[in-house]
């Protein structure tokens, strides 16, 4: 459940770290594969080395989509009805890597927001990351 | 048993050299208390934990958050055997206290977002992953006296 307060927050914080999409997106996505090796099974079709051009483009696209569901959280269902259907039927992730990934974005904002990341807004956050992960699994079965 | 590489331990050292257990204890166990609010059902006694506020600010919170950050010194200092380093902790968290070992994860977890928070691009992909596996075996050696 998040407030009005948390949910302002939240959009204000993805709304800065929107022209740095690239960087943040990235950044998880290295801490996640170097920290669970086991979600690295999911790119071997693509170079994930630091920074490489594949990893700054898909760090990118995941980092705008949660840009896209902060500013309408409470319709998340339809702003990810494409990623849905993406997720569920073509990536078929196994749902257990989107709490390892939300984990791995949890610690790129603090290093990258220091005392900026605030317990309040860690917990706002990791509440946001969680529904989002939710809705993406929503028509896995 | 675990194997540790070279650059693991020297990953896993060097963040502790840099850990202040006197402000990163308080502030890793308040935000597990805050981010994940059913773990205050084991702080019944621990007085005011009403909001983020009355937490960060708790003092009996904050000396109880060193406490438990001073508990990973005996692994730092058993790095070949942790597994065995636990065993009475792990019964007393089991059989006294009654902590779900799932919680033990989720303040490693907070841990992980505080230290991050101090170190900023110092603390590495590489870094986070030693730092990481070395919490998942201490977590995994408080669980290991569960029955």
């Amino acid at each position: 459940m998040l407030s009005k307060y948390e949910k302002e927050l939240i959009a204000s914080i993805w709304e800065r770290l929107t022209p740095v999409a690239k960087d943040i997106g990235s950044e998880a996505l290295s801490r996640m594969f170097a920290t669970f090796p086991g979600t690295k099974t999911y790119f071997s079709h693509l170079d994930i080395s630091l920074r490489s051009p594949h990893l700054l483009a898909h760090g990118k696209k995941i980092v705008l989509a949660l840009v896209e569901g902060s500013k309408d959280i409470s319709s998340l269902t339809t702003t990810l009805a494409p990623l849905q259907t993406l997720h569920a039927y073509q990536l078929r992730i196994d749902p257990t890597n989107f709490k390892l990934f939300s984990h791995c974005m949890l610690v790129t904002l603090a290093c990258n927001m220091g005392d900026r990341f605030t317990p309040v807004a860690h917990a706002a956050m990791d509440k946001y990351l969680s529904a989002f992960a939710a809705v993406l699994a929503e028509k896995y079965r | 048993m675990v194997e540790w590489t070279d650059a693991e331990r020297t990953a896993i050292n060097f963040v502790f050299t840099k850990l202040d257990y006197d402000s990163v204890g308080p502030e890793s166990l308040s935000r597990c208390l805050i981010v994940y609010p059913w773990t205050q059902r084991y702080f019944g006694g621990f007085g005011n934990l009403y909001n983020a506020e009355a937490i960060l600010s708790n003092p009996m919170i904050a000396a109880h958050g060193i406490t438990v950050l001073h508990g990973l010194d005996r692994a730092l200092n058993n790095m070949d055997d942790i597994k065995n380093t636990y065993t009475q902790l792990s019964e007393l968290h089991s059989e006294k206290l009654h902590v779900d070992p799932d919680n033990f994860r989720l303040l490693a977890d907070c841990l992980v977002v505080v230290i991050a928070g101090r170190l900023g691009t110092d603390f590495t992909p590489e870094m986070q992953a030693a730092f990481a596996k070395f919490l998942s075996v201490v977590v995994s050696a408080l669980g290991r006296q569960y029955h």
